[in-house]
C-alpha cells in the first residue's frame, strides 16, 4: 500500500510537467502581449522593453519556461503582472474560497443525486423513475450560469430575499459560518450543484439496478433479512462506484466554475482563471492552472485509496 | 413580578434597536460597482485606466493641478491643485514654476511641501531612488514623458523643466499624484505594505484592501479645499466585471451605484426607480485608419465617403439612445470642436458619387479590413455596432470583412501600427478614444511626428497644415490662445476625413435612487465628494 502510494505520488510530477507545458505553450499560443494591460497608452519602448525583462518575457520561450519551473518547485510562482503581488498570495485566498462553495455544492448535488438515484433505482421503470431521470437529464444540460443568473433574478431582484453577489457582507476577509455570510451562499451552490446532482443521480440509479439484480442481493432477500438492512449491502456495494464520480466532480468543482464564479462575484479561482485571461495575467493563470491540476491529481488519488478501503477487491498494489 | 420583566425586556430590547439603527442611520455608505477585474492600484499612480483615476486616483490624491469636475454642461478644465499656481519662463519656454499650496498634510498627518514633489517624481522618475516603484512608473509614463527634470527651490516652490517646450503639462500633471514619504518610511519602505494603507492628500482616506474584492475609502474631514469635503462617510468600490452581476446587485439593493449598465438593462432599471445619469465625455468610437500604400483610405473621397455612409441616428438607436451621433473627433460645442466645413451627416447618395468618383461602386466595392474586438473598456457593443458599419459600407460600395480579436490583442496591435507586420493588409482599428487631454486627443493623433507607440498616429496620416497647427498648439502658453490652436486643428483634420468617426459614448451610470448630489462632469474623471446617500 506505502509503496502504491509512492509510486503514485510520483507519478504527479510528470503530469504537473505535462500541465504546466501545456498550458504554458497554450497561453503563449494566445494572440496579444501578455502585458498590454498594464502598458499605458504612449508608453516608450524603452518602458516597455524595462517591463518585459522584469517579467523575464524577453527571454526565449523554453528559457521562460524552465525559469518558471525551476523558480516554481522553490514555491515562487512569481507576481502577478496586474497587481505586482505574489501569484501564491492572490491563488492561496482564492482556492479556499472555491473550496468553501464546492463543498457545499458537492453536499448539495451529492445529497440530491445519491437520494434521487437510490429512488430511481428501485423503483426503476415507474413514473418516480421517470421523474427522477427526466430531473436528472435536465441537471446535466442546463448551463449553470443561466441557472444562475435566473436563481438572481427570482431571489435576489424580484423577491429580494438573498444577495446577488459577493461572499459575505464585507467580502472573503469576514466570511463565517453565520447566516449573514451564509446566505452568499445559497445560490451560487445551488447553480452549481445542479450537474453533479445530475451526474450523479444517473449513475448512483445505474449501480443501484446493476446491484439489485445481483444474486446476492436475492440471497440476502431469500433469507428473509429486512429491505433495511438488504438496503445497506445495496448502498455499500453501490459505494466505489458512485465514491469515484463524486469525485471527479468534487475535483472539477475545485477548480471553480468560471461562469458561476463570474456570474456571482465570488472570489474564487474561476473568478481569477477569468480576470487573468482577460487582462492576459501569465504568472496568475500558470500558478493557478498548475495549483489545480495538482488539487485534481491529488483528488484522484484520495477517491482510489479511499475505494479500495471501502471495497478491498479493488486491489491497488 | 412578571410584568415588571417583561417592561424590562421589551425596553432594553427597544433600546438595543433604537441604538443600531442610529447606528446605521449615522454612517453614510455609498456602494459602487466597478467594471475592473480588481482594485486599481492604490500607491499613488491608479493602473485600470480611467476607472483607476476615477476612483483611486482623483479620490485618494491630488495632483499639482486638479480637474474642475463641478460641471455637468461645460468640458471639464483644469483648475489649481497641491499648486496654487504657476507660469513658464519667458525665454526658452521649457522653465516651469509651481508654487505650492501651504498647510496641506498627508493622510498620515505629514506635511505636503516642496520635498514631497521631489520625492515623488524620484519615485516615478529616478531609477536608482530608494522610492523608485517600477509599477507606478510605469502608470505614470503616460504623463511624465515630457519632463526633464526637477527641483525645489523653496519649501514651497518648485522647478520643472520639459524637455520641448510643452504647453500641455498642465493637463499631464494632472494625472500625476502625490504619497506620503514618511508613510513609505513608516511601513518598512514597502511599496506592497503601502498599497494596504496608502496616505495621500485626497479627499479620501483609504481604510480597507481586499485585492481583487473591494476597497473602503473613508471620507478626509480634514481635506485642505473644505468645499470638497465628502459629504458621504464612506465610500465602499467593488469590482465587478459582468455587466449583468452589477446591475442584479443594483436591482437586490446590494449597492447603490454601477458604472456602464448595459443599454438593454436600462428600460429594467428604469421600471424600478433608479436613475440613469448621462453625460457627453471626451470618448469617441472611431475607425482609426490606415494610410500605407495598400489602403483606399488613402484618396480623401473614400475617406469622406465613409464617413457619409453611416446611419448614426440608428446606430444611437441600436445603443438605446445611449451615444450621440459624431461630428468629428470631439463633441460639438467643446472649445476644441471649432468650424468644420465636412458635415459628417448619412448621405448615402453623396457617399456612392464620391466611391464613384473614386473608382468605386456596389459591384465593383472598395475592399477594407479593420480589427475590432468583442469587448473592452469604451468599445460601447462594438460587435452589433461593427456589423451595423458593415451594412451601411456594403449599401455604398464599401466591403469591409474584420479580424476579430480580444480587447488586449487589439491595444497591442495599435500600439504596434499600421506599418508593423502583423498589421498587413489592415486599413483600420476599431479602437475607442479619448481626448480628455490635447496630447492623446488631437496632438499626437494628427501629427505625422508623432507615431505610435509614444504618439498616437497609427496610420503614418500626414499633412503638413496639422503638423503646423500642432507644433504651434505646443507653444501656445496662453489657455485661451491654445484652444483657439486647437479647435483649427480639429476642424482642420475633420474637413480631411482623418479617422472615420462615429459615435460618442453617453457614458451611462445607473444608482439607486437614494443617491444625492451627484454632478457628472463631462470628463474621465468623476468628482464623488457631492454624493450623498438619502
Amino acid at each position: 500500500m506505502l509503496l502504491y502510494l509512492l509510486r503514485r505520488i510520483l507519478y504527479t510530477l510528470p503530469i504537473a510537467i505535462g500541465v504546466s507545458m501545456v498550458c504554458f505553450a497554450l497561453i503563449h499560443l494566445a494572440p496579444g502581449d501578455p502585458l498590454s494591460a498594464v502598458i499605458p497608452e504612449g508608453a516608450s519602448p524603452e518602458v516597455i522593453a524595462e517591463l518585459k525583462a522584469a517579467y523575464g518575457f524577453d527571454q526565449p520561450l523554453p528559457i521562460q519556461y524552465f525559469n518558471w519551473i525551476w523558480r516554481a518547485v522553490q514555491g515562487d510562482f512569481g507576481m502577478s503582472i496586474m497587481t505586482r503581488r505574489p501569484v501564491l498570495s492572490e491563488v492561496g485566498p482564492a482556492v479556499v474560497n472555491t473550496m468553501i462553495l464546492a463543498v457545499a455544492a458537492v453536499t448539495l448535488g451529492f445529497g440530491f443525486g445519491v437520494g434521487l438515484g437510490i429512488a430511481a433505482g428501485y423503483t426503476a421503470g415507474s413514473v418516480i423513475d421517470r421523474i427522477v431521470t427526466a430531473i436528472s437529464v435536465s441537471g446535466v444540460s442546463v448551463p449553470h450560469y443561466w441557472l444562475g443568473m435566473v436563481l438572481i433574478v427570482i431571489f435576489a431582484v424580484n423577491l429580494g430575499v438573498l444577495p446577488a453577489m459577493g461572499m459575505g457582507a464585507q467580502g472573503s476577509a469576514t466570511f463565517a459560518l453565520d447566516w449573514v455570510s451564509l446566505r452568499h451562499l445559497i445560490l451560487p451552490a445551488i447553480a452549481m450543484s445542479v450537474i453533479p446532482a445530475g451526474i450523479i443521480a444517473r449513475s448512483v440509479r445505474g449501480t443501484v439496478i446493476e446491484v439489485l439484480k445481483q444474486d446476492y442481493v436475492q440471497t440476502l432477500h431469500a433469507k428473509g433479512l429486512p429491505g433495511r438492512r438488504v438496503f445497506v449491502h445495496v448502498v455499500k456495494n453501490a459505494a466505489p462506484t458512485v465514491l469515484a464520480i463524486m469525485g471527479l466532480q468534487l475535483a472539477q468543482l475545485l477548480g471553480g466554475s468560471i461562469l458561476v464564479e463570474t456570474v456571482f462575484s465570488w472570489p474564487g479561482t474561476g473568478f481569477l482563471l477569468n480576470t487573468a485571461i482577460f487582462t492576459r495575467d501569465l504568472p496568475i493563470l500558470q500558478g493557478t492552472i498548475l495549483v489545480l491540476s495538482m488539487f485534481f491529481v491529488a483528488i484522484n488519488l484520495m477517491v482510489d485509496l479511499l475505494q479500495s478501503v471501502l471495497d478491498p477487491r479493488i486491489k491497488r498494489a | 413580578m412578571r410584568p415588571r420583566w417583561k417592561t424590562v425586556t421589551a425596553a432594553a430590547v427597544l433600546a438595543l434597536l433604537a441604538h443600531s439603527s442610529g447606528a446605521t442611520a449615522q454612517e453614510k455608505v455609498l456602494r459602487v460597482a466597478m467594471t475592473a477585474a480588481d482594485v486599481p492600484l492604490t500607491t499613488g499612480q491608479p493602473s485600470q485606466g480611467g476607472e483607476g483615476l476615477r476612483f483611486m486616483g482623483v479620490t485618494v490624491y491630488d495632483g499639482l493641478v486638479n480637474w474642475d469636475l463641478s460641471s455637468y454642461e461645460k468640458a471639464a478644465v483644469l483648475k489649481p491643485g497641491l499648486a496654487e499656481s504657476w507660469s513658464v519662463s519667458d525665454s526658452d519656454k521649457t522653465v516651469w514654476t509651481f508654487k505650492l499650496r501651504r498647510g496641506v498634510k498627508f493622510h498620515d498627518g505629514s506635511d505636503f511641501n516642496a520635498d514631497s514633489v521631489v520625492w515623488n517624481f524620484d519615485k516615478l522618475m529616478k531609477r536608482d531612488s530608494p522610492q523608485f516603484d517600477q509599477a507606478q512608473s510605469i502608470q505614470g509614463s503616460q504623463y511624465y514623458g515630457t519632463i526633464a527634470s526637477w527641483r525645489k527651490i523653496d519649501d514651497f516652490t518648485v522647478e520643472i523643466k520639459t524637455k520641448k517646450p510643452d504647453s500641455v503639462l498642465p493637463y499631464n500633471l494632472a494625472n500625476l499624484y502625490f504619497s506620503s514619504s514618511a508613510n513609505w518610511e513608516k511601513l518598512g519602505k514597502d511599496w506592497n505594505k503601502v498599497a494596504f494603507s496608502p496616505a495621500g492628500t485626497g479627499p479620501w482616506m483609504l481604510k480597507t484592501l481586499v485585492p481583487r474584492e473591494r476597497a473602503e475609502l473613508v471620507k478626509n474631514p480634514n481635506y485642505w479645499d473644505p468645499k470638497r469635503i465628502p459629504k458621504s462617510d464612506r465610500l465602499v468600490l467593488l469590482p465587478m466585471p459582468d455587466a449583468n452581476t452589477r446591475v442584479a446587485a443594483l436591482l437586490s439593493g446590494q449597492i447603490d451605484w454601477v458604472e456602464a449598465p448595459p443599454p438593454d438593462a436600462i428600460p429594467r432599471l428604469k421600471s424600478q426607480g433608479m436613475q440613469i445619469v448621462t453625460n457627453q465625455y471626451p470618448h469617441i468610437w472611431p475607425y482609426q485608419i490606415s494610410y500605407l500604400e495598400d489602403s483606399p483610405f488613402r484618396d480623401i473621397r473614400v475617406r469622406k465617403a465613409a464617413n457619409l455612409a453611416i446611419d448614426r441616428e440608428g446606430m444611437v438607436k441600436l445603443l438605446g439612445g445611449l451615444a450621440t451621433p459624431a461630428k468629428g473627433m470631439i463633441t460639438k460645442g467643446h472649445p476644441w470642436f471649432g468650424k468644420p466645413t465636412f458635415d459628417l451627416r448619412y448621405d448615402p447618395k453623396e457617399a456612392m458619387r464620391l466611391l464613384a468618383e473614386a473608382g468605386y461602386s456596389p459591384s465593383k466595392p472598395a475592399k477594407i479590413k479593420v480589427i475590432i474586438s468583442p469587448a473592452g473598456s469604451g468599445q460601447m457593443q462594438p460587435l452589433p455596432m461593427n456589423e451595423f458599419v458593415k451594412e451601411n459600407f456594403r449599401d455604398v460600395g464599401i466591403d469591409m470583412e474584420f479580424e476579430v480579436m480580444d480587447w488586449e490583442a487589439l491595444r497591442g496591435r495599435r500600439r504596434a501600427g499600421a506599418w508593423a507586420p502583423e498589421n498587413k493588409g489592415m486599413h483600420g482599428v476599431n479602437n475607442s478614444w479619448a481626448f480628455w487631454d490635447p496630447d492623446i486627443g488631437l496632438l499626437k493623433t494628427a501629427a505625422s511626428f508623432e507615431p505610435v507607440p509614444t504618439g498616437f498616429n497609427w496610420g503614418r496620416y500626414s499633412d503638413p497644415k496639422a503638423d503646423d497647427l500642432v507644433t504651434r498648439a505646443k507653444l501656445a502658453f496662453d489657455p485661451e490662445e491654445q484652444n483657439k490652436l486647437l479647435a483649427e486643428l480639429h476642424t482642420h483634420i475633420v474637413d480631411q476625413a482623418m479617422w472615420i468617426w462615429m459615435v460618442h459614448d453617453l457614458n451611462p451610470r445607473a444608482m439607486s435612487p437614494k443617491v444625492k448630489g451627484f454632478v457628472q462632469a463631462q470628463s474621465w474623471v468623476q468628482d464623488l465628494t457631492p454624493v450623498e446617500m438619502q
